[in-house]
């Protein structure tokens, strides 16, 4: 068996380069394997748009300051406290560190897009979003030296003890067996199999769309698993959002998003109502509606507007289903005309009368009388042409992950495993219970990603 | 014609304006941002305003092998090819030139031998220097209506542009925000200096811009040096030749100079740059043209080398007969992008006015 490396990587995204830089700046031997071909590396980082950083005052891109306080308040409100403190305070103090790294190794950062104002305080958006600063980390990691095998699949770990002995990978139809020093778990959730998430999900799952890549299948997870390293979550739990139901099954990333539920009301098949679309601003409530559509008849739903809300908000990839009267809309969506006329005049007339709109904020604007209620941006739907987009699940990544310490490190029931650490969304929900913050994602993966690396690295001096 | 180059371009641009994460390279995306439905004038407005930096395309999640198959790059570039075709005058000269670098080179052999002939028959005229081997009278004369044609035909270009485009009248501020980006290659850097990514993937660099620029300050500085020749003779009453010393001297030197450090080194760079995301069918016409430009300048710095030895009449016909091919062809040439690069940036400030 060949130790030809001292350290090996398992996975391509933002936290596997971050631990493979890391690692190799030390002066280690790193590999990186990488299951995803070269077009495709990186991961779900390849559709990510930015990092939400902790600063005390200005920093690069960033206004004003954003306190660690701030910050935290910010993750326990929609994780509803399930969150780990210690672990989500370092993440949050270390990524005032990492911006400037970042920078270091290439990355560039731009102003908050045009349609993401929200954001723009908090988060640092990438220039050229996910694929441009995998990029940049790709380049670095080849000058520093890091050997980068794409379509490298794993196989096995084997554990023995408490450490790994050897690492099975394939490449270009080969198998290998390799014994490093010490590895980093950086391969995503599990996602991408569909079949593991429908024995999570129950049988709902088979009709879930996966936002990005196709190549987090989960199999060092389940490998590792098996052995008896110590996970932490649920299989249920991930991050799920509404996405266009016409999405392609995998990778169809942002361009798939709809921010017009708010301005809508969302119908199942049976044409009727089923949640409060108007229960706060929409970067604060899309992460629900994931979790309510998946609890819908075959986990489809259709939002209808009407003339008046069509340019309220950003335009999506696929143009809307289209007709000038509520029946023909009903027809062309595969509804009943006469359920989706009868929910649409019962909610026009529960929508109050007068003005006092107001896109951007809560206002206010309540119907009365029907069930769900709609608690702001009521408006009668009653202005042809109508439009209808219809809603699936979209699962972005799954939260069932290794345990980790806050050294990265994981165990198993008997005690730390000496050699293996973990980073990124393999380990999430060592942080995150349920919820999602924008932009967390890519900070627990770079701040965790660059511990692991250091880590790895040290042990292998 | 362009129907398929607009649909292509518009289906991509639909996806672009749903990501919105390449705001920050150019002047295309905050334009592309500003609008919800892309009328056929708006695509050929983005497509003219595009500098093929390329970095959304290796910034693109969606890129092939992906199935939204990306390359805007590409896509524009050939809307961009179509759109000139569209708008030359006239029409079919603009058609068989654009795409065709063959005929290219078959046009500046045509004015070679046009030149050698002239040179042959009216050589020893009784004149001084250059005028010896070709008469000034002859040669202004050729040179007279040689420019007079691409300048009405790009008149006319340019006023198809325009209106297809929905122009404006032009204010002074506009025009001189336009012409400060085109001086700085502003839309070269990248939106934050580090330039693009054209010989070398992703990695940004300012080479394209420098070499850009170079090529565009030693043409004007070679403009310069025949319009300082034109004054002298006929207001100041100063024939040439001309001593080292002298506007006309000054300017072209240093203009061949780099006009053809600046050819040379944009031709390398295009030879490393993937073909697939400009116009492939394109190419073959701009490398002859960079070509063009360069011999021009090589060939004009030889003669101030060689100007007094008897390779000179040789010289000066192949000498002029580049120039005479790059003035005819201007119009229907990667030439022309000057003009239309120039109208779109101007369009530009009128839009960003409005938003």
């Amino acid at each position: 068996m060949s130790k030809d490396c001292d350290i090996v990587i398992i996975g391509g995204g933002n936290a596997a380069l971050c631990a493979a830089i890391t690692a190799a700046e030390t002066g280690a031997k790193v590999r990186l394997l990488e299951a995803a071909p070269r077009s495709y590396r990186g991961g779900n980082s390849r559709h990510t748009r930015n990092f939400r950083c902790m600063h005390e005052g200005p920093l690069s891109v960033l206004q004003d300051s954003y306190d660690q306080e701030e910050y935290l308040q910010d993750l326990l409100k929609v994780t509803g406290g399930n969150t780990d403190e210690t672990l989500a305070k370092l993440v949050i103090l270390e990524t005032q560190n990492c911006l400037p790294w970042m920078l270091s190794q290439g990355v560039r950062f731009q102003p908050a897009l045009s349609g993401t104002l929200s954001l723009s305080r908090t988060n640092a958006f990438f220039k050229g979003g996910g694929k441009a600063l995998l990029n940049a980390y790709y380049r670095r990691a080849q000058a520093l030296g890091v050997e980068l095998l794409y379509d490298a699949k794993v196989t096995h770990l084997q554990l023995d003890g408490d450490h790994i002995s050897w690492v099975d990978y394939s490449h270009a139809d080969i198998e290998y067996r390799i014994a490093p020093t010490s590895v980093v778990v950086a391969s995503g959730g599990f996602q991408a199999d569909i079949d593991w998430l429908t024995r999570a999900w129950g049988p709902a799952a088979k009709n879930f769309l996966i936002r990005g890549t196709p190549y987090n299948r989960g199999l060092v997870l389940s490998d590792l698993m098996q052995q008896g390293l110590l996970t932490v979550g649920d299989a249920n739990q991930c991050h799920a959002v509404a996405i266009d139901g016409r999405a392609p099954q995998y990778d169809g990333g942002i361009v798939t998003r709809l921010d017009c539920v708010p301005f809508s009301i969302v119908v199942n098949q049976h044409a009727e109502r089923f949640y409060d679309e108007g229960e706060d601003v929409w970067p604060k409530r899309y992460a629900i509606w994931g979790r309510l559509l998946a609890a819908q008849p075959e986990q489809m739903a259709y939002a209808i507007i009407d003339a008046k809300s069509q340019a309220l908000f950003m335009p999506s990839v696929f143009p809307p289903i289209t007709a000038d009267t509520v029946e023909e809309l009903a027809l062309k969506l595969d509804l009943q005309p006469q359920a989706l006329r009868h929910t649409v005049d019962q909610f026009n007339a529960a929508c109050p009368d007068g003005d006092g709109f107001h896109a951007t904020e809560l206002d206010g604007l309540i119907t009365s009388g029907i069930t769900p209620a709609k608690t702001n941006w009521a408006r009668p739907i009653s202005e042809g042409p109508f439009h209808g987009y219809p809603l699936r699940t979209g699962v972005t990544f799954t939260y069932l992950g290794l345990k980790v310490d806050k050294r990265a490190q994981c165990s198993t029931a008997d005690g730390p495993v000496k050699n293996l650490w973990a980073a990124g969304e393999t380990m999430a929900g060592s942080i995150l219970g349920q919820g999602y913050l924008a932009g967390f994602g890519m900070a627990m993966g770079t701040v965790f990603g660059r511990i692991a690396g250091q880590e790895a690295a040290n042990h292998a001096r | 014609m362009q129907d398929e180059s607009l649909q292509e371009a518009r289906r991509q641009l639909e996806i672009c304006n749903a990501c919105r994460y390449c705001e920050s390279y150019c002047s295309v995306f905050p334009a592309v941002h500003a609008v919800r439905a892309f009328s056929d004038g708006d695509l050929t407005q983005f497509a003219n305003l595009c500098h093929n930096c390329r970095g959304c395309y290796y910034a693109c999640q969606y890129t092939p092998p992906h199935g939204f198959a990306l390359n805007l790059p590409n896509a524009l570039a050939e809307l961009r090819q179509d759109s000139w075709e569209e708008f030359a005058a006239p029409r079919v000269v603009g058609r068989l030139f654009q795409r065709n670098g063959l005929l290219l080179a078959t046009a500046t052999a045509l004015c070679l031998a046009l030149l050698l002939g002239l040179i042959r028959l009216a050589g020893d005229g009784g004149g001084e220097g250059f005028y010896a081997a070709l008469p000034h009278t002859l040669m202004a004369g050729i040179f007279m209506l040689a420019s007079l044609f691409p300048l009405l035909s790009l008149t006319v270009s340019l006023r198809r542009y325009w209106r297809a485009t929905e122009g404006e009248w032009i204010r002074g501020s506009q025009l001189l925000a336009a012409l400060k980006s085109a001086a700085t290659a502003h839309n070269l850097d990248g939106g934050h200096g580090e330039g693009c990514n054209f010989e070398d993937e992703d990695r940004y660099s300012r080479a394209r811009l420098f070499a850009h620029q170079l090529v565009m300050y030693g043409f004007m500085l070679c403009f310069a040096a025949t319009a300082a020749g034109t004054v002298m003779h006929y207001l100041l009453d100063k024939p040439a030749p001309y001593p080292l010393w002298s506007a006309p001297k000054v300017f072209g030197i240093s203009g061949g100079l780099a006009l053809s450090a600046g050819s040379a080194w944009m031709v390398l760079l295009k030879l490393r740059a993937d073909k697939t995301l400009a116009a492939p069918s394109a190419w073959g016409g701009e490398i002859e043209f960079i070509a063009l430009l360069g011999a021009m300048a090589l060939t004009g710095l030889l003669l101030f080398v060689l100007g007094s030895t008897a390779a000179m009449p040789t010289l000066l016909a192949v000498h002029l007969g580049t120039v005479l091919t790059f003035f005819l062809l201007t119009p229907f040439s990667k030439m022309a992008h000057a003009f239309y690069r120039l109208a779109a940036l101007i369009r530009d400030e009128q839009c960003k006015q409005q938003r």
